[in-house]
């Protein structure tokens, strides 16, 4: 059974100028052990809905869902009290701003040990103990001095380790990561993207991981979705996905890396990301896409099936060509 | 070949930190000397990670700041800051940040027309205008865009801005410091392509700043990389890329993810962080974090050393 299922999420913000969609009818399931990767331009709502899940969007969203459940419990069912004991236990998150996401008046290690005291009770040193044991973990040279720091006192891939202590401390069986390595240098990326699926492959949970760089998904992933403007646009594993995309959107994307470039001058997606203004009738990418036709502008496409990457195209890309 | 448009040898700036009224000073050595040349209509590249120099490198080259220490010159002219009113105009620069680098107050009309108020003082009200409106031609601006804000752009079109901004003058020399960096991969290649296009319309030449491997791979002609402030290997795309020399270019290259899942690769897993520009080992920097350091690594400074491809290394790879 998925550990994760989540059918036709919505998130919609309130905002001066009338409603947002910001995340549009998504769907993610994610199986025990698996790493799922969330692909997608800024404003795609990759991480509004996972922000969504973990419960942690402002009043101004509306969050709808014909189903949102964690290892069989229905999240929307259930009171935030209950919910607050799956959240940071079960379910944890990473955040991009490792330096931003911790608080700068306590120590690092009064932060660890919180979720530990909330979660799983544990007296003062069993919670020591620990703390101790996941800063090496996560290695971090001479814990027992640095859980007494203060976040300003390390650096930036310090600190994302710290996060991560603090993420995996009641061993949850989905952990997040929305961006984990962005904010940081590539040699200290690869540090943490390869600590990260360590302590997958060790503890056996399930990661989420949210990123916006193709590289870091074609060497962590091992199934990859991909979204544009609030919606998922297709879905494969992480493999045929960089072999053959099937939607356009995803094509042109891959296109676009200057590493795969063949000539001078790159290709390009032109145009922008649609506002809340400009939203089109039909496909979301059909201002933008090459193959597009009437249909694509005014009839939002279907989502095709598994075997074609559950692209949302009406005319998915079938090997080299167009289908 | 043509004569190098900037020529800089020994490149050095320190900044002093603390002190207070008794205390002394400490001595950030931000940028230790770095030489460099620049054919015209080329594109040198200066990688590295944070802090390792490469933006207080840009800010001497920009004449926002005098060097320490070395010299430089645009198109044969010596720098010095008392020629600096006459020389910036020749080199310009592109910030980061888009959002930043434009002031939210000004209508793009005046964010473009300011470098020509100041700088072109004799210029009528409607040559500028006319100029303003070539150049946004130019970077693919449209002329409806004349009268607008900058919040008004998406992050694509303000770099654009920016570009635009930076071209004003007719500069020789483009100073771009993460110029894609904060953009989306869709947008990201088609200002690369602008980047492109105009440096071959305009002979423009290029210092590109960025930490992203595979965009450098794709822009440039020839590449520096920095480690805490010094040059630890030069040399041509293709000589740095197919054969690095240097142990931590070895690193920096096996770091950057590749975006294809089919090629498994062995990754070089650096331990540690980068030292404090504060107290810099006096042998090697790279020392503390190389797997090939020996004894004589952290005694003594390798010096920038080989023909046409160096590299700051005593135990070089490939011999």
């Amino acid at each position: 059974m998925a550990l994760l299922s989540i059918r036709n999420l919505s998130v919609d913000f309130a905002t001066a100028a009338g409603s947002f969609r910001a995340v549009d009818a998504m769907d993610v399931t994610v199986d025990p052990g698996e790493i799922l990767a969330i692909v997608g331009e800024s404003g795609s709502g990759k991480s509004v809905a996972m922000l969504a899940l973990m419960g942690l969007l402002p009043w101004t969203a509306t969050v709808t869902a014909d189903e949102m459940s964690f290892d069989g419990q229905d999240l929307r069912a259930i009171s935030p009290r209950t919910r607050r004991r799956i959240v940071g236990k079960d379910i944890a998150m990473i955040f991009q701003e490792p330096m931003s996401s911790l608080n700068p008046c306590f120590t690092v290690g009064f932060q660890i040990k919180e979720g530990l005291k909330k979660h799983l009770g544990l007296d003062a040193r069993a919670r020591q103990a620990r703390a101790l044991e996941l800063m090496e973990m996560v290695g971090i040279p001479d814990p027992a001095r640095r859980l007494n720091a203060y976040p300003h006192q390390m650096s930036g891939g310090m600190s994302q380790r710290v996060m991560i202590a603090m993420a995996i401390a009641c061993r949850p069986r989905l952990l997040i990561a929305d961006e984990p390595t962005t904010a940081l240098d590539v040699t200290i990326q690869a540090q943490i993207l390869d600590l990260l699926t360590d302590l997958q492959a060790e503890t056996g949970m399930a990661l989420i991981l949210i990123t916006h760089d193709m590289g870091v998904v074609a060497e962590t992933a091992r199934r990859v979705s991909v979204q544009y403007a609030g919606q998922k646009v297709e879905e494969q594993q992480v493999g045929p996905l960089f072999a053959r995309p099937h939607h356009p959107y995803t094509s042109a994307l891959l296109a676009a890396l200057p590493e795969r470039a063949t000539t001078r001058i790159l290709p390009t997606i032109p145009g922008v990301v649609p506002g809340q203004f400009d939203r089109p009738r039909g496909c979301l990418f059909a201002p933008r896409c090459a193959f597009a036709d009437e249909t694509c502008r005014t009839t939002p496409p279907p989502v095709q099936p598994p075997e074609i990457g559950r692209a949302r195209c009406h005319y998915p890309l079938m090997q080299e060509g167009r289908g | 070949m043509s004569a190098p448009v900037v020529q800089a040898s020994g490149l050095s700036r320190v900044y002093e930190v603390g002190g207070g009224l008794f205390g002394k000073p400490q001595e950030i050595r931000a940028l230790s000397e770095v030489s460099f040349a620049i054919p015209r209509g080329k594109t040198l590249a200066v990688v590295g990670e944070s802090g390792c120099g490469k933006s207080t490198l840009a800010r001497v080259v920009t004449m926002i700041e005098p060097p320490s220490a070395g010299s430089f010159a645009i198109d044969g002219t010596e720098v010095t800051p008392d020629r600096w009113d006459g020389l910036r105009d020749a080199v310009q620069i592109v910030f980061q940040d888009p959002y930043g680098s434009l002031n939210p107050r000004q209508r793009i009309s005046a964010i473009l027309g300011e470098p020509l108020k100041i700088n072109r003082k004799g210029m009528s009200r409607a040559d500028r205008e006319a100029k303003v409106r070539e150049v946004m031609g130019l970077v693919g601006l449209r002329p409806e865009f004349y009268d607008r804000y900058p919040h008004m752009f998406s992050g694509g079109q303000r770099q654009r801005i920016a570009v635009a901004r930076a071209l004003m003058l007719e500069p020789k020399v483009l100073v771009l410091d993460e110029p894609v960096s904060a953009l989306d991969l869709s947008v990201q290649s088609q200002i690369l392509n602008l980047l492109l296009e105009l440096q071959d319309r305009l002979g423009l030449t290029y210092l590109f700043i960025s930490h992203d491997l595979s965009v450098v791979r794709h822009v440039c002609d020839e590449i520096m990389v920095m480690y805490l402030g010094r040059a630890v290997e030069t040399g041509t795309k293709d000589q740095v890329f197919d054969s690095p020399r240097h142990p931590y270019t070895l690193a920096l290259l096996s770091a950057t993810p590749v975006a294809d899942p089919a090629r498994r690769k062995e990754r070089i897993k650096l331990t540690g962080e980068l030292p404090s520009p504060l107290n810099i080992p006096s042998g090697c920097a790279f020392a503390a974090r190389c797997w090939k350091a020996r004894d004589r690594c952290r005694a003594e400074r390798p010096e920038l050393e080989g023909d046409g491809h160096k590299a700051a290394c005593f135990f070089p790879e490939g011999g």
